[in-house]
């Protein structure tokens, strides 16, 4: 556990860094904000409408689909890290595991799940 | 010259003032944050000067000339600029998650380095879960993609921040595949387990024939899109997206985005070179000056992928990573299971 | 190089962190601060998982958590075009009805906890427990395995059949 110390550390120091720096250039950087200036950058046309719009479901069903392969890998890790001590069924066991998720893809696959346009 | 025995010099002097445990502890682990820090952002700067000279080579341009020795110094100049420039916020940003996002994108490629082996015993902690840490804490990146995206309240960025992700996101798996295959052989997540395996250099794992180098293409291309880089920028497409998620960033904010980025892309060469190259494995010179040697190897791929290849189409990119890189890295994962059972090329 | 006070100083810090941004979570009004007032929760529970020792599963729940299940929401939040750019509604009418079911809730759980007998393990905990949990998955718990890859292929075909609205 002691070693996660360095962990904390190194989550505070790199905060602490980055919040000084923005404290440096605050002393010595001008600040004269005006309304044209502080408005959203759309290549000089005023920008109409809000950005907070609705996205195509596709980013959701990828990510959704990338979920469920990302909890697989997780439990491909202990199954690799321990696959010197095991045997030839360890191997097959994890071929059944990844062969039933590739199955799912190929699903996704077949249904044009995976067709980004 | 060895490093490591300048920081033992040090924590002995450290220990021999008579403080408590605790205190030196704490004192040598914020020291060698700081002292990394140092070196990241020297890195960093380096690799911004030599990024615009290979592409000055490449396109038979001279690039910057003028500050400094062929420019060496032009990135120090550029540092000093962004220091003094304006800070920016938009009226419409949502502020605090404006103000977080570089913070978090910042940290979350910093942290990485508690356990990136610059050498032997050059490590901050040696972590049991080491890869498995790095992975996991690199995903706050796309958090902050997202953040950057969403607070700035603008068009180009938010959706600039929504394809970095989806982009990132469809590039993991096939990675953290590619990574499993070598801790199938390695049998430990510790970084320095894995290059402690690979002594010699016919046991460097891009050499474990045929599982090796299909797992280091997949991690290189891989890494390629999970750092937003040519061919796989089109989060950040100039043309059509003007600057992606940082486009209402300026002044150390923006800093903070382009240094971590720089840093990323060492990071995943460092990983690269400690994974398939043997880290800070070689003979005669000391090992930090391999491990940096390798990865700097690495990083000049990137850059030559860079300033080599047009930019890919989203749904190229989507497609390829999820119809071509996921079954290959799982095939090559269960051809990597079988060689460790079989003892082939198993040395 | 710590002792167990820190480590107790630390459990209390991280539970406070939890339990505030948890009530943040169901309280502010910009479902994007929800998302993101989550992920700082669930990365505090991964903070207690190193406490307790298992480092495996703090990794996990970054990768996881952090790293998937937030994104996931946060583009389900981009999805829906109403609560991206309105402040919504975190309570309605039946606070009375809820208060009595959360009391309840509350005295049962805590009910529960007196009267477990909690096990306590004296022997030293495996130092590496990345490579036990792999043992024990390919040893005693090969079934629950082979299950899980079942689940996640139905929550995939699920998800797929949903997202796509495919007219039966």
């Amino acid at each position: 556990m002691a070693q996660y110390a360095a962990v904390l550390i190194f989550l505070l120091v790199g905060i602490g860094i980055v919040l000084f720096t923005f404290f440096m250039s605050r002393l010595i950087r001008p600040s004269n904000p005006y309304k044209a200036k502080n408005q959203s950058y759309e290549c000089a046309e005023q920008p109409i409408g809000d950005s907070w719009i609705r996205f195509n479901n596709r980013f959701y069903i990828f990510a959704l689909i990338f979920v469920v392969f990302d909890v697989e890998a997780v439990f491909l890790f202990p199954w690799a890290v321990a696959f010197g001590h095991l045997g030839l069924f360890a191997l097959i066991e994890m071929m059944i595991f990844i062969m039933i998720l590739l199955f799912g893809l190929f699903y996704a696959w077949k249904k044009g799940v995976l067709k980004w346009v | 010259m060895e490093l490591i025995g300048i920081f033992k010099y040090l924590y002995e002097q450290l220990v021999a003032t008579g403080i408590p445990q605790v205190w030196v502890d704490l004192i040598s682990l914020v020291a060698s944050a700081v002292i990394i820090f140092g070196v990241l952002a020297l890195i960093a700067l380096f690799l911004v000067w030599w990024e615009r000279k290979l592409s000055a080579d490449f396109q038979q341009r001279m690039g910057p000339m003028l500050t400094g020795w062929h420019g060496l110094i032009q990135t120090v100049a550029d540092a000093i600029k962004l220091i003094q420039k304006e800070d920016i916020t938009p009226t419409k940003a949502d502020r605090p998650v404006f103000f977080w996002a570089p913070i978090i994108c910042f940290v979350a490629a910093f942290a990485v380095y508690v356990t990136v082996p610059f050498g032997e015993g050059l490590i901050v902690s040696d972590l049991n879960i080491g890869i498995l840490y790095i992975v996991a804490i690199t995903t706050f990146t796309v958090i902050s993609l997202l953040m950057a995206g969403w607070g700035s309240n603008n068009k180009y960025a938010l959706l600039g921040g929504m394809r970095s992700a989806a982009q990132v996101v469809s590039y993991e798996v096939p990675m953290i595949v590619a990574i499993l295959s070598v801790i199938v052989f390695v049998g430990s997540l510790s970084m320095v387990d894995i290059v402690e395996s690979q002594a010699l250099i016919y046991q460097w794992y891009i050499f474990r024939m045929p599982f090796g180098p299909i797992a280091f293409v997949i991690f290189i291309i891989a890494a390629t899109a999970e750092t937003n880089r040519t061919p796989f920028d089109l989060p950040e497409a100039e043309q059509e997206l003007v600057a992606g998620f940082n486009i209402e960033y300026s002044g150390m904010k923006f800093a903070m985005f382009f240094l971590a980025e720089f840093i990323n892309m060492f990071t995943v060469s460092a990983i690269g070179a400690t994974l398939f190259l043997g880290g800070w494995q070689g003979p005669f010179l000391p090992s930090w000056v391999w491990f940096l040697v390798k990865t700097f190897g690495l990083v000049f791929v990137f850059m030559w992928f860079r300033w080599t290849y047009p930019r890919l189409r989203v749904d190229q990119l989507m497609e390829f990573s999820w119809k071509f890189l996921l079954p290959l890295a799982f095939a090559n994962l269960i051809l990597a299971g079988w060689m460790k059972y079989s003892g082939w090329f198993n040395w | 190089m710590f002792g167990v006070e820190v480590s107790q100083l630390f459990f209390y810090l991280l539970s406070f962190i939890i339990i505030v941004s948890a009530i943040y979570v169901v309280s502010l009004r910009n479902i994007f601060h929800c998302a993101l007032f989550l992920v700082l929760c669930l990365f505090s529970v991964a903070g207690i998982y190193i406490l307790l020792e298992a480092e495996f599963l703090a990794a996990v729940q970054v990768l996881i958590y952090v790293g998937a299940v937030s994104i996931l929401m946060i583009f389900a939040i981009m999805l829906t075009s109403r609560l991206a750019n309105k402040k919504i509604m975190q309570s309605n009418d039946n606070v009375t009805v809820a208060i009595f079911v959360c009391a309840g809730f509350l005295l049962t759980s805590l009910g529960s906890f007196g009267y477990t007998v909690w096990k306590v393990v004296d022997s030293p905990l495996p130092e590496n427990n990345t490579l036990t949990i792999g043992k024990l998955l390919m040893t005693d718990y090969v079934l629950p395995f082979e299950v899980v890859s079942i689940v996640l292929l139905a929550a995939m075909i699920g998800a797929i059949v949903l997202a796509r609205r495919e007219k039966i």
